[in-house]
């Protein structure tokens, strides 16, 4: 019989693996649905009229109700980002890329998302920026049918528009 | 404080990367030990026990309160756990202070730990959630646009992150306990890869092994005791969620609220003159700036001007984190119960090399969560 490491008593390797399985609750599930469809709905607040995305059915702010849910256009800006030149465990992802905060027109609060189909150097908060999405048929109704962001070429927002709401 | 509090022991491990000598339930005892020996008291004496940790995913350990209470020393006594993220260290601390000042308990034993090389807390930080997009990007990821975010509305040259780094580790070389004590110079900290870009290698915390176990007393208990106590003049902690419209993530809202409320409460009206030495909590150099607005010691925007004068240095106006803080010891459950800790040591006069001189009043503070909880202890010399 071969012996084992000489210093393998001094630890033990385990590994964790629980499947879960987590119900979205029935305003939720209204915006897997319309991902699904391509499409991104918000829901906004009876009090303050703030559009929230994904939507919630009531204000952490006002405690108020979100019961009116909208629309959002799928195009935004980056309000501020990193460039990340740290491998991502258990993900394929090329080194560096972006992770962004992307204020979607009409909403309140931001969606965080990667930036894609432009050089890592090349983004730059302000810089508008539209959703790609995955293709019809493999959209599943959660949010990676969002693949990333990429920019539009459209002028920059002015900074004093959207350093107050990153 | 309805009734006095006073940390009467403090006990550290010697901070590392990696403890493969002890573990998880052995290192916490030896911060217990420490801090039993230095209160000069026994286990019987204790009658409750408070214990922090950062989420349950960076050991793998779920209940770690019933692992430990062995180790803790709760037998047939009263033993809860505290969860607030990177925060929890000094919410813990805080949490042992209430059961103080309730009146129901005379001296309590409070501990707060994390043995980071166990697991990864990176990854297990960053988990695909089922609502939440991804943070794919641990820690740093998550924290770097809001540092990117301080630079561009602040003007702040981009040097200072590292003359945070490099100041944080002299400090850290006075302190015996501290996990990186090598000399560091700005220029190092500035040519070290760019991980999380704005934030570099070495304007970054490392993993840590490591506990601290604090007793805290009534004022009849601290009174008798061998050592100066620490008195706790105010504690606080504030929370809020993450997805508020117009939130400040630079400056959040509920650490200006906490530390306005402590403030008030210890009747403190110019921190920057009235707190001789603070320990902050700064995991990423340009947290340090960001919170010395945000704790109300410099005005907004301009938290970089005091690191660039070097009022934040050992000997000048204002010390920070003389221990070595975050960016040279991250155990981070820990990590918030050492800021309390030192702050302690501070107002005893027993900080050892790096003792501030004349510490009247010190601040311990950490945060956690996106930002989103905020947590300070003012301790001082005198009731």
């Amino acid at each position: 019989m071969s012996e084992p490491p000489k210093e393998r008593v001094k630890y033990i390797d385990t590994n964790l693996n629980l499947p879960y399985h987590y119900y979205a609750g029935d305003y939720k599930a209204l915006y897997l649905r319309a991902l699904k469809d391509k499409k991104i709905l918000g829901s906004r607040c009876s009090k303050s009229g703030k559009v929230f995305v994904p939507p919630v059915i009531a204000s952490p702010e006002t405690l108020a109700p979100c019961d009116e849910l909208v629309e959002l256009p799928h195009r935004g800006i980056v309000t501020t980002f990193c460039v990340v030149n740290v491998p991502v465990y258990g993900r394929e992802i090329e080194i560096p890329y972006v992770v962004a905060s992307v204020a979607l027109d009409g909403a309140d609060v931001s969606l965080y998302s990667l930036i894609q189909e432009c050089a890592a150097a090349d983004v730059h908060m302000g810089i508008r920026v539209e959703a790609v999405w995955k293709p019809d048929g493999e959209r599943q109704g959660d949010h990676t049918d969002i693949r990333y962001f990429r920019p539009t070429g459209e002028p920059d927002a002015p900074f004093e528009s959207f350093i107050h709401r990153l | 404080m309805k009734r006095p509090v006073a940390v009467v022991g403090v006990g550290q491990t010697h901070h590392t990367s990696k403890r493969a000598d002890v573990n998880v339930a052995e290192m916490v005892r030896e911060a217990v030990d420490r801090a039993l020996l230095d209160a000069g008291l026994e286990h019987d004496d204790i009658d409750a026990i408070v214990l922090g940790k950062a989420p349950d995913p960076l050991e793998g350990i779920m209940q770690p309160e019933q692992y430990l209470a062995g180790a803790l020393g709760a037998h047939l006594k009263p033993i809860i756990r505290v969860h607030t993220a990177g925060s929890v260290g000094c919410t813990t601390a805080l949490t042992a202070a209430t059961h103080v000042a309730s009146g129901l308990y005379g001296r309590i034993l409070t501990i707060a730990f994390e043995k980071q090389s166990e697991g990864n807390a990176m990854w297990a930080l960053s988990p695909n959630y089922a609502f939440t997009q991804p943070m794919v990007a641990g820690a740093g990821g998550f924290f770097a646009p809001y540092c990117r975010a301080y630079i561009a509305r602040s003007g702040a040259p981009g040097h200072i992150g590292a003359v945070v780094a490099a100041n944080a580790r002299e400090n850290a070389g006075r302190n015996e306990y501290a996990h990186l004590r090598d000399p560091m110079t700005v220029e190092e900290a500035l040519n070290s890869m760019m991980l999380w870009e704005p934030i570099r290698f070495l304007e970054t915390c490392p993993s840590s092994d490591g506990a601290i176990a604090l007793v805290m007393a009534n004022e009849d208990h601290a009174r008798r005791g061998p050592r100066k106590p620490a008195w706790l003049k105010a504690g606080a902690t504030f929370t809020e969620p993450m997805y508020v419209p117009g939130r400040d993530q630079v400056s959040p809202l509920a650490g200006r609220t906490c530390a306005k409320w402590v403030y008030d409460k210890a009747g403190i009206r110019d921190p920057w003159n009235e707190i001789q030495v603070a320990e902050i909590y700064v995991p990423f150099s340009w947290y340090e700036p960001m919170w010395l607005e945000n704790l109300g010691f410099a005005p907004l925007n301009e938290g970089w001007k005091v690191v660039d004068r070097g009022d934040q240095k050992m000997g000048r106006h204002l010390p920070i984190n003389p221990s070595g803080g975050v960016l040279n010891t991250n155990p981070i459950g820990a990590s918030g119960m050492l800021r309390f800790g030192e702050a302690a040591l501070q107002v005893m006069g027993r900080a050892g090399e790096h003792q501030v001189g004349g510490v009247k009043t010190a601040l311990g503070h950490a945060y956690g969560g996106g930002a989103q909880y905020f947590s300070i202890g003012i301790l001082a010399a005198e009731l």
